[in-house]
């Protein structure tokens, strides 16, 4: 891997000014994707800026109505914590199927969000939930937020501080696991919020996208059963060694009954 | 750059690139050779130590990451006296080995397992083990040997 300068702010003003100053930073969060793509020399960035040692950017807590999650809190703390558990089981559980223990100690809920990894857990957490992403800047809602393939819509030298998720009714995430690296073959996350209905899929599309046939189905009748006949397009989905697009459209289907019977 | 950790106890201050991995200071820094690197890749666990009492994987961490921090690696698992760990102990028990090459960072797993999940099930233990591969396949020593200690400290 090529060398690069290290920095560890003590704070989010600081982080800014480093990112301003050098040509070609990146920011480090847990480093669970980051620090493999450097070992590929995939990227070489001049200068790594860790966010780990600020302490605002880690922890939970309640505010009002929502659930306040830090940027660098890792999977682990997420899915342990008291206060999820009891605020929104469904997103302490999505944690706990993150990768395995280790991974889980150190990858981070802001990591995993600004990488919009197709196959990630968290983008369908944070769109199914209708969370908002906050940033040392501005505020974005999760549907304007995943906008592509590893892509977003934060701006060049962004940092997000914290997710912002709203408490539903009832919501559950369903998981079709890749055996070896943990990933999601498909992930479906189905939350209701009153009568409305939001359904979040990861794994199947180039990024977290939500399934609105699903939705509008559910929003009449919420039952596996209104699901009947309602499958993703194929054609928009991914297909590679592990998966066809029919079959992630066809498992996706699947995990959304799951889901919805599991709340029901 | 420089690095001030504790490393089994013993206080470290090295100068090391800034891109040396955790394992590879562990190793060819410190000589301290029990943790091993066998995929590099995040996926094979046999690099896991605990960094302030939580197991991670070296080989995807940069040693100036730890700067601060206290890091347990095979090495400091045992009391000084040699009294081995409760989950070393149990790997001799039920010989919870083969060739061997995984057996520093299923311990050190093993040990993370039974300080969360004290009691930990059989089921529950080979949950926890996905993000450690024994190429030998001898899971079930070490499925036994684990759950085995979380039951001693489930007791406890």
């Amino acid at each position: 891997m090529q060398d690069f300068n290290y920095h560890r702010p003590a704070d989010i003003a600081e982080a800014t000014r480093i990112l301003g100053e050098r040509e070609d930073a990146k920011i480090l969060a847990g480093g669970m994707t980051l620090i493999p793509t450097l070992k590929q020399r995939l990227a070489a960035p001049s200068d790594l800026i860790d966010l780990s040692r600020i302490p605002a950017l880690t922890g939970m807590r309640r505010d009002g109505y929502e659930l306040v999650i830090g940027a660098m809190t890792c999977h682990a703390d997420v899915a342990a914590s008291a206060l999820v558990r009891e605020m929104i089981p469904a997103l302490a559980s999505l944690a706990g199927q993150i990768g395995d223990p280790a991974v889980r100690h150190r990858g981070t809920i802001g990591g995993s969000v600004a990488n919009s990894d197709p196959a990630a857990d968290y983008p369908a957490g944070v769109l199914g939930l209708d969370a908002t992403v906050e940033t040392d800047r501005r505020r974005i809602a999760a549907d304007d937020y995943f906008t592509g393939l590893f892509e977003t819509a934060l701006e060049p030298g962004e940092i997000i501080t914290a997710i912002r998720f709203k408490v539903p009714a009832g919501a559950a995430y369903q998981k079709f696991r890749h055996p070896a690296s943990g990933y999601a073959v498909v992930g479906v996350m189905v939350a209701r919020f009153g009568k409305d209905v939001r359904v979040a899929i990861t794994g199947a599309g180039p990024n977290a996208f939500r399934a609105t046939a699903m939705e509008a189905a559910l929003s009449v009748s919420f039952s596996p059963g209104a699901l009947a006949g309602i499958a993703l397009d194929p054609s928009e989905l991914l297909t590679d060694m592990h998966a066809s697009a029919e079959y992630r459209a066809h498992v996706a289907s699947v995990l959304a009954g799951r889901a919805v019977a599991s709340i029901a | 750059m420089q690095v001030t950790l504790t490393v089994n106890g013993q206080n470290i201050s090295r100068d090391v690139e800034p891109r040396t991995l955790l394992a590879d200071f562990l190793r060819d820094d410190l000589r301290l050779t029990g943790t091993h690197v066998g995929c590099d890749t995040t996926q094979c666990g046999c690099c896991i130590v605990h960094v302030d009492g939580k197991a991670m994987k070296s080989c995807t961490m940069f040693a100036v990451q730890a700067d601060g921090a206290s890091v347990i690696t095979i090495e400091g698992l045992a009391s000084p006296d040699g009294t081995l760990h409760p989950v070393q102990a149990a790997f001799r028990e039920h010989h919870g080995l083969q060739c061997g090459f995984c057996t520093p960072g299923m311990v050190m797993m093993g040990a993370d397992i039974v300080r969360r999940i004290p009691g930990a099930d059989e089921a529950t233990v080979r949950h926890e083990l996905e993000g450690n591969i024994c190429r030998c396949t001898g899971y079930q020593g070490i499925v036994e040997a684990i759950v085995d200690a979380a039951s001693q400290a489930g007791r406890s």
